[in-house]
C-alpha cells in the first residue's frame, strides 16, 4: 500500500490559540480513516486546512506525494480531492441530478459554455452515480425537498462525480437519524472497497466509527494522542480520559459492533 | 385650494373621457402641450392657468380661423424620454398641429431634438436653456421667455453700474447654474473688464449646505454676489445668509429671484435690496400687462405667478402664427414663427428670424418687504432684444444648417 | 482657527437631521431587515405635519410641542404603513419588500400634493432664536448650537432605549438573530411594528427639526434618501453609533468640501461610502451579514426546464403577432410598443443578475444609462456612424460593468446592493458635472439613427430584434452551463468553490453580461429618442427596472419581461389621469400584498392549485417550463 494523503508537522494559531498543533499522519491508498475527537479538538480546522480553505500556520499536507499546501479548493478539488459538508450544501433550485450535473460540467472544464443546454449534458453519468448511492429513482426531484438523508447521499454523489482519489468526509452522519448513519457508513465502505477511493472521515457517533474505520486517529486540544484500530483506540487509557472515562461511549459502541 | 385642485383632477379625468367637450360645429385646432404638471406643480399649475385663459378668450372671440382651439395638457414626469414619446402619440394620433410646453430645460432639449429631426413646430414656453436656440438650435424649435443669457445679461449690466469689483457667485452644480454664472461673467467682463470672481460655489441642485455655502463666501470677502440657486435652496440660503450677516453691505444679483414662485414662499424673510429679474405683478396698471393681471384675478380669484403670463403669451404667441400661417400645415407654422410680431401681454414681442428666439423681456428691479411679502421695487421693463449676443456671434453658435 | 471652528459647528448641526433620519432607517433594518425607500417620504411628512403643527400652536410651547407631536404622528402613520403594506409580504422572497415601500412612496406623494398644495413652504423660526451667537467672532445661528447640543442628548436617549431596556434588548437580539426573538416568547409582529414605528418617527421628527433651517417640500423625499443611505451604509446597517459617527463624518467633511473644492458636492458622499466600503466592507459599525441572507432566502426557487413545445408555439405566435403590429396598429403603437421592448430588455438584464445571480443591484442604470451615452457622446465627438456607435455602446457598458462589479463583488447582500448603487451615482455625477464633454443637464442631443433606419416602423423592426433577441439570449443563458454555474453560485457558494467552480469569476461575467445587455438597451432607448439626459443614469431608473423584475417575479424565468410589459402598459395609461402617482402606489402596494411572489410566480401558484385537470406533481414539471 502507498500513501495517499500525508500531513507533516501540519500547525495552525488563530492569535494566541493553538487549534491544530504539529499534527503529522499518513492515509494509504484505499484506507478509511477517522479522525474524532471531543468538540473543539481541532477536527473541523484540521479539515478546513487540508481543502485549502484555511491555509496553515506551518507544516505542509502532500497528496500523492505532491506538495498542496497552500493550495485554495479548488485547486485541490482538481488534483482529485472530493468533500462532503458537516452541514449539507446543495443547490436548492435544481433537481437532484442536476447537482451532480453540475460537478461533472465543472470537471470537464465546461462551465463557461454558453450554447448547449445544461441539464442534457453528462446525465446518464449523473444518473450512474445516483445509481451508486442508491438516488437514481429520485432524480428529477426538486432537490428542495429532500429528506436530509438523501440531501447526504446525494453529496456524496456529488464528491464522487470527479472520480476522486481521496475523498474527505466532515461528520458525514451528522443530523441523521441511526438507521440512516449506518447505511450511509456502508454506502461509503462499499465505494470504498469498489472504486479504490480513499477516506478521511470525522465523525462523532462511536457506533459509525469503530464500526467502519480501518484506522482511527484521535484528536485533542489540537494534537493527536493516539493512533490505531478500533480495539486499540478503545483500550487506550488517555483516549479513554479524554473521553471522560469513556465507558459509556465505548460500550455501547461494542454491542454495535457484535 | 387644495380641494379646488382636486376637484379640477377629477374634473380633468372626466374630461378626458368624454372628448371633445369643446364640440364646435368645426374641428377644433389641437395643440399639443407638454409639462412636468406633477414634478413642477408649483410652476406648472400657474402656467397651466394662464393657458387656459388665454384659450378661453381665443374661443370666446370665435377661434383661430374660424375653428376653437383646443390643447391637450399630457404629463411627462419630467422625463425626457416620456416627452418625446408623448410628442410623437400628440403629433401622430391626438392630430395635434404644432406642440408647446415644457418647463424644465433637458426635456426641452429633446423635445426640440424631436420636433427637429421629424419637423414637427415646437414652441419652447419656459425653458431657460441658452442650447435650445442656438448650440442645439434647430429650424422647427422656437422660444419665448427670455434665456438665461438674456436675463444674466440684464443683472450683469445693473452690476457694472455699481463700484463693486469682487464677485462671489454662488450657482446649483448643474447645466443652468453654469450657463447662468458664464453668461454674466461674459457680460459684466465687458462692461467692467477690472471686476474678478474672488470665490465660486456649486451647491448640489436641492441638497445645498446653506451654512458652509455662506460661510465660504464670507471668507472670500466679496463686494457683490450673484445668486442663481433657487427654490428651497434659495429659502436655506438667504436664511443662512441672512442670520450670518453675509448679505450686510454687499450688494446682491439674484437671477429669477424675483419671481414670485421663488418670491412668495420666502415670506416676511424674502431678502431685501437684492436687483432681480422677476414679475412684480401687484405694480402693474395699464399697459397690456395690467390688463392681464386685472383678467387674470378677476377670472381666477388668484394672482397670477411669472409662469401664468409666460403661459397666457404662449397661446398668444401660437394663436398670432396660425392666423399669419393662415393655415395648420407644418411648414406654414413654421413660416409664420420666423419673424413672427406678437401684440404680446408684456408688449410687443419678435421671434428673431435669426435664431427663433422671442424678443420677450424681463423685469428688473429691487426687492423690498411689504407687509411681510417680498416684493420687487423700482422696476423697469427690459426689452429682451437688447440683452443679446450680436448676430455675428448668434451665427457662429447655432449649428450650419 | 476661528473659521475652522465655525466649520466644525456648522457640519455638526448639520449632522442633526441626518441622524435622526438615518438612525430610524438603521433600526428598521437591523430589525425588520427591510430596506424602507419610504423613509424619505415619512421624513418630508414630518417635516409638513410639523408645519401645520407650528402655525396652530403659537409660542416655545407650540414650537418644541409641534415637533414632539410631528414626530409621533408619523409613528403612528409608520404603524399604519407597517400593519397594512408590510405585514403580509414578511414571508416574500428578502428586498421584495422594497418594492411595496416604493409604493407607498408614490402615494404620499401624491397626498402630500392633495393636502399641502403645490408651493414649496418655508419652516418658521424657532421663537427666540432667530439670529445668531458669535463664537470665537464666527457668527452662528443660535437654531444651529440648539441643534448640536440637543442632538448628542438624542442619541444618548436611544443608547439607554437600547441598553437598558426591555425594548432595547430586544430589539438588538432580533438584530443579530431574528429566530432567538421568536425563542424568548415575543410576539414578533408586535416587535416588528413597534421598530418599525420607532423608525419612523425618528424622520418624522428629522424632518420636523430640519424646519427652522429650510422648509418643506415635495422634493425633499427624494432629496434626503440618499444621503441617509450614504450614512446608514457607512455607519453599517443596523448600527446606531455607526449612523451618529457617519452622519458626523458626512456632514463636517461636506463643510470643508464646500469651502476647498466647490465641485465636490455631488461626488463627495459616495467617494468617502466606497473608500470605506474597501477598508470596512461592512461599515464601520456593521456586523458581517449571515451568508445567503439576501437575495435567495426563503422558498427555493424551483428548478427551470426550456420552455416546452406548446409553449414555444404560443410565444411565436405572440411574436408574429408583435412583428406584425405596423399592420393593424398606428404609428404611435409602434413607438410605444418600441419603448416598452427596449424596457424589457432592460428589466430582462437585470433580472439575470438578480434572478439568477442572486446579486441585487440598486445601481443598473448606471448601464442603460452608460450605453446610452457611450452610444451619443461618439456620434457626438468622433462622428461615428450610428451602427457602429450603437454596437460600441453595449461593450462600453460592460466596460464599466466589468470594473464596478471587480470591486463590489468584494461585497455581498445590500452591501453590494448599495455600492453598485455608489457607482450609478458617481457615473452619474460625472455626467451631470462634466459639461464640456456630456453637456451636462442640458444631455447629448440630435442623436438619430442611420437614415435606413430613420422611420418609425424600420426602427420598431430594429428594436424588436435586438430587444427579443436579447431576452431570448439572456433566457438561453439560464439553460446553458453557464447559467447553471451562475445559480450553483447562488445556491451555495461553498458547494460549488469546493466542486472547481470559480464563483467570483462567474459572477463578474454575468455582472459584465447584464451590464452589456443594459447597454444594449440604453443603445436602442437612445437611438429612438434622439437625445439622452443624465436622468437615464439616475437612482429613479435603476428602481424603475429594480421594482418591476421583483412585481414581475424574481424566481421565475419570464419574471422581468412580464413585470416590465405590463408596467410600462399600465404608465402609459395611468399618466393621462392627474393623480396617477396615487393610483400607481396602491396599485403596486397591492400586487404586492396579494402576489408576493409576483405576478409570474402567483400565477403559476394559483395555476397549479386551480388549473385543470392537472395533478400537484404534473404541474409541478409542466408550469416550471413557463
Amino acid at each position: 500500500m502507498s500513501v495517499i494523503l500525508e500531513t507533516r508537522g501540519l500547525t495552525k494559531n488563530f492569535g494566541g490559540l493553538v487549534a491544530v498543533d504539529d499534527v503529522s499522519f499518513a492515509l494509504q491508498k484505499g484506507e478509511l480513516l477517522a479522525l474524532i475527537g471531543p468538540n473543539g479538538a481541532g477536527k473541523s480546522t484540521c479539515f478546513n486546512m487540508l481543502m485549502g480553505q484555511l491555509p496553515p500556520t506551518s507544516g505542509e499536507v502532500y497528496l500523492d506525494g505532491d506538495r498542496i499546501t497552500g493550495l485554495g479548493p479548488r485547486q485541490i478539488w482538481r488534483l482529485g480531492v472530493g468533500r462532503t459538508f458537516q452541514i449539507t450544501a446543495t443547490y436548492a433550485s435544481m433537481t437532484v441530478v442536476e447537482n451532480v450535473q453540475m460537478a461533472l460540467l465543472s470537471h470537464n472544464g465546461e462551465i463557461f459554455r454558453v450554447l448547449p443546454f445544461a441539464h442534457r449534458m453528462y446525465r446518464d453519468q449523473a444518473l450512474a452515480l445516483l445509481d451508486m448511492v442508491g438516488m437514481a429513482a429520485q432524480a428529477d426531484r426538486h432537490c428542495a425537498v429532500l429528506a436530509y438523508g438523501d440531501l447526504k447521499r446525494m453529496e456524496l454523489a456529488i464528491a464522487l462525480a470527479h472520480e476522486p482519489k481521496l475523498l474527505l468526509m466532515d461528520e458525514p452522519t451528522a443530523g441523521m437519524a441511526p438507521r440512516e448513519r449506518v447505511a450511509l457508513m456502508e454506502l461509503t465502505a462499499r465505494i470504498v472497497a469498489e472504486q479504490g477511493v480513499s477516506v478521511l472521515f470525522t465523525e462523532h457517533d462511536m457506533d459509525v466509527v469503530f464500526g467502519h474505520a480501518h484506522r482511527i486517529m484521535v484528536l485533542n486540544r489540537g494534537a493527536l494522542i493516539a493512533e490505531g484500530n478500533a480495539a486499540e483506540i478503545r483500550a487506550n487509557p488517555l483516549v479513554q480520559e479524554v473521553y471522560l472515562g469513556g465507558g459509556t461511549v465505548f460500550g455501547g459502541a461494542e454491542t454495535t459492533d457484535a | 385650494m387644495q380641494r379646488k385642485t382636486f376637484i379640477k383632477g377629477l374634473i380633468a379625468a372626466g374630461a378626458l373621457a368624454t372628448l371633445p367637450l369643446t364640440a364646435a360645429a368645426q374641428d377644433p385646432i389641437i395643440i399639443g402641450e407638454i409639462n412636468h404638471y406633477k414634478r413642477m406643480a408649483a410652476f406648472a399649475e400657474p402656467y397651466k392657468m394662464g393657458m387656459e385663459l388665454a384659450i378661453e378668450e381665443t374661443n370666446a372671440a370665435g377661434g383661430v380661423m374660424g375653428r376653437p382651439l383646443e390643447f391637450i395638457f399630457r404629463d411627462d414626469q419630467g422625463e425626457p424620454g416620456e416627452a418625446v414619446k408623448i410628442a410623437e402619440e400628440l403629433m401622430t394620433r391626438d392630430g395635434a398641429v404644432m406642440l408647446t410646453g415644457t418647463i424644465l430645460s433637458n426635456v426641452g432639449l429633446a423635445i426640440s431634438s424631436f420636433a427637429g429631426e421629424k419637423g414637427y413646430v415646437y414652441l419652447a414656453s419656459e425653458p431657460l436653456a441658452d442650447s435650445l436656440v442656438w448650440a442645439a438650435g434647430n429650424p422647427y424649435t422656437f422660444r419665448l421667455r427670455s434665456s438665461t443669457f438674456m436675463q444674466a445679461a440684464m443683472l450683469a449690466e445693473a452690476a457694472a453700474k455699481t463700484n463693486a469689483t469682487r464677485f462671489a457667485t454662488i450657482a446649483p452644480n448643474y447645466a443652468y447654474g453654469k450657463d447662468a454664472v458664464a453668461a454674466f461673467k461674459e457680460n459684466l467682463l465687458k462692461l467692467k473688464p477690472e471686476a474678478e470672481f474672488v470665490a465660486e460655489q456649486w451647491p448640489a441642485l436641492f441638497k445645498i449646505d446653506a451654512g458652509a455655502e455662506v460661510q465660504a463666501l464670507e471668507r472670500a470677502k466679496p463686494d457683490a454676489i450673484y445668486n442663481v440657486t433657487f427654490g428651497p435652496d434659495l429659502a436655506k440660503f438667504v436664511r443662512d445668509g441672512t442670520d450670518r450677516g453675509l448679505f450686510d453691505g454687499r450688494d446682491v444679483y439674484g437671477l429669477l429671484s424675483g419671481e414670485p414662485e421663488y418670491l412668495d414662499p420666502l415670506g416676511d424673510e424674502a431678502p431685501e435690496g437684492w436687483t432681480v429679474t422677476g414679475f412684480p405683478w401687484y405694480d402693474l396698471e395699464g399697459g397690456p400687462d395690467g390688463e392681464f393681471v386685472k383678467t387674470y384675478q378677476a377670472r381666477y380669484d388668484d394672482y397670477p405667478r411669472l409662469g401664468s403670463i409666460v403661459g397666457y403669451m404662449t397661446v398668444q404667441s401660437i394663436v398670432a402664427a396660425l392666423e399669419k400661417a393662415g393655415s395648420t400645415e407644418t411648414e406654414a407654422i413654421r413660416a409664420a414663427f420666423e419673424g413672427l410680431e406678437v401684440d404680446s401681454a408684456m408688449g410687443p414681442i419678435v421671434f428673431r428670424e435669426i435664431d427663433n428666439q422671442s424678443t420677450m423681456g424681463a423685469y428688473v428691479g429691487t426687492t423690498a418687504l411689504q407687509d411681510g411679502k417680498g416684493v420687487m421695487v423700482d422696476w423697469e421693463y427690459k426689452d429682451g432684444a437688447n440683452y443679446l449676443p450680436s448676430d455675428e456671434e448668434v451665427r457662429a453658435l447655432r449649428p450650419a444648417q | 482657527m476661528e473659521f475652522f471652528v465655525a466649520q466644525i459647528l456648522t457640519g455638526l448641526a448639520n449632522a442633526s437631521s441626518l441622524f435622526l433620519v438615518a438612525c430610524g432607517l438603521s433600526l428598521i433594518f437591523g430589525v425588520t431587515r427591510i430596506v424602507n425607500f419610504a423613509h424619505g417620504s415619512l421624513y418630508m411628512l414630518g417635516a409638513y405635519i410639523g408645519l401645520t403643527l407650528m402655525e396652530a400652536l403659537p409660542g416655545h410651547f407650540g414650537f418644541w410641542g409641534s415637533i414632539l407631536l410631528a414626530g409621533i404622528a408619523v409613528g403612528l402613520i409608520g404603524v399604519v404603513i407597517e400593519m397594512l403594506v408590510l405585514r403580509p409580504v414578511y414571508r416574500a422572497p428578502e428586498l421584495f419588500q422594497l418594492v411595496a415601500t416604493f409604493g407607498v412612496i408614490l402615494v404620499i406623494q401624491d397626498l402630500a400634493l392633495l393636502i399641502w398644495g403645490p408651493e414649496d413652504q418655508l419652516g418658521p423660526r424657532a421663537p427666540g432664536l432667530r439670529g445668531v451667537f458669535r463664537i470665537m467672532g464666527e457668527p452662528i445661528p443660535k437654531y444651529d448650537i440648539v441643534l448640536l447640543i440637543i442632538t448628542p442628548f438624542i442619541a444618548l436617549a436611544l443608547w439607554w432605549m437600547m441598553t437598558r431596556t426591555r425594548l432595547g434588548v430586544l430589539v438588538r437580539a432580533a438584530t443579530q438573530d431574528r429566530e432567538m426573538v421568536g425563542a424568548l416568547g415575543v410576539n414578533q409582529a408586535w416587535l416588528f411594528t413597534g421598530v418599525f414605528a420607532l423608525g419612523s418617527a425618528l424622520a418624522g421628527l428629522g424632518g420636523a427639526l430640519q424646519l427652522p433651517k429650510g422648509g418643506a417640500d415635495l422634493l425633499m423625499d427624494f432629496t434626503i434618501l440618499t444621503p441617509v443611505f450614504v450614512v446608514v451604509v457607512i455607519g453599517g446597517m443596523g448600527s446606531l453609533p455607526g449612523a451618529y459617527l457617519a452622519a458626523i463624518i458626512i456632514s463636517v467633511l461636506n463643510v470643508f468640501g464646500v469651502t476647498y473644492i466647490p465641485q465636490s458636492t455631488l461626488v463627495l458622499m459616495f467617494i468617502v461610502m466606497i473608500v470605506v466600503l474597501m477598508i470596512r466592507p461592512y461599515g464601520l459599525f456593521g456586523r458581517e451579514e449571515v451568508a445567503g441572507e439576501h437575495g435567495q432566502v426563503g422558498e427555493p426557487e424551483e428548478p427551470i426546464k426550456p420552455a416546452s413545445a406548446k409553449v414555444r408555439a404560443i410565444v411565436a405566435a405572440g411574436l408574429a403577432m408583435l412583428a406584425l403590429l405596423p399592420l393593424y396598429g398606428g404609428n404611435f403603437a409602434l413607438v410605444l410598443t418600441t419603448d416598452i421592448l427596449i424596457f424589457c430588455l432592460f428589466a430582462a438584464s437585470l433580472h439575470f443578475l438578480l434572478g439568477l445571480g442572486g446579486m441585487v443591484s440598486f445601481g443598473h442604470a448606471a448601464y442603460y444609462g452608460g450605453g446610452a451615452y457611450v452610444a451619443a457622446l461618439l456620434v457626438t465627438w468622433t462622428e461615428t456612424p450610428m451602427e457602429l456607435a450603437f454596437l460600441l455602446a453595449p461593450l462600453g457598458a460592460g466596460l464599466i460593468a466589468i470594473v464596478v462589479g471587480w470591486v463590489c463583488l468584494r461585497l455581498t447582500g445590500v452591501y453590494f446592493a448599495m455600492l453598485t448603487l455608489a457607482f450609478a451615482q458617481l457615473l452619474w455625477s460625472l455626467v451631470w458635472q462634466w459639461q464640456e464633454v456630456t453637456g451636462g443637464d442640458d444631455g447629448q442631443v440630435n442623436i438619430w439613427p442611420a437614415d435606413w433606419l430613420n422611420d418609425n416602423t424600420v426602427y420598431f423592426y430594429f428594436a424588436l430584434i435586438f430587444s427579443v433577441g436579447g431576452i431570448l439570449t439572456l433566457r438561453h443563458l439560464a439553460h446553458s452551463p453557464f447559467g447553471y454555474a451562475l445559480r450553483a453560485a447562488r445556491d451555495s457558494k461553498r458547494q460549488a468553490e469546493a466542486t472547481g467552480i470559480d464563483t467570483r469569476r462567474v459572477q463578474l461575467l454575468a455582472f459584465t453580461f447584464a451590464g452589456f445587455m443594459g447597454g444594449l438597451a440604453g443603445a436602442l432607448f437612445v437611438f429612438s429618442k434622439g437625445s439622452v439626459f443624465p436622468n437615464e443614469l439616475e437612482i429613479v431608473r435603476s428602481f424603475d427596472a429594480l421594482i418591476v423584475v421583483f412585481l414581475g417575479g424574481v424566481k421565475t424565468l419570464a419574471g422581468g419581461v412580464v413585470g416590465a410589459g405590463f408596467f410600462k402598459g399600465v404608465e402609459d395609461v395611468l399618466t393621462r389621469f392627474e393623480y396617477w402617482r396615487l393610483v400607481m402606489g396602491l396599485l403596486i402596494i397591492f400586487v404586492v400584498v396579494v402576489a408576493p411572489e409576483g405576478i409570474v410566480g402567483s400565477l403559476r401558484r394559483a395555476w397549479r392549485r386551480f388549473g385543470p385537470g392537472h395533478s400537484q406533481a404534473d404541474t409541478a414539471t409542466e408550469e416550471r417550463r413557463t
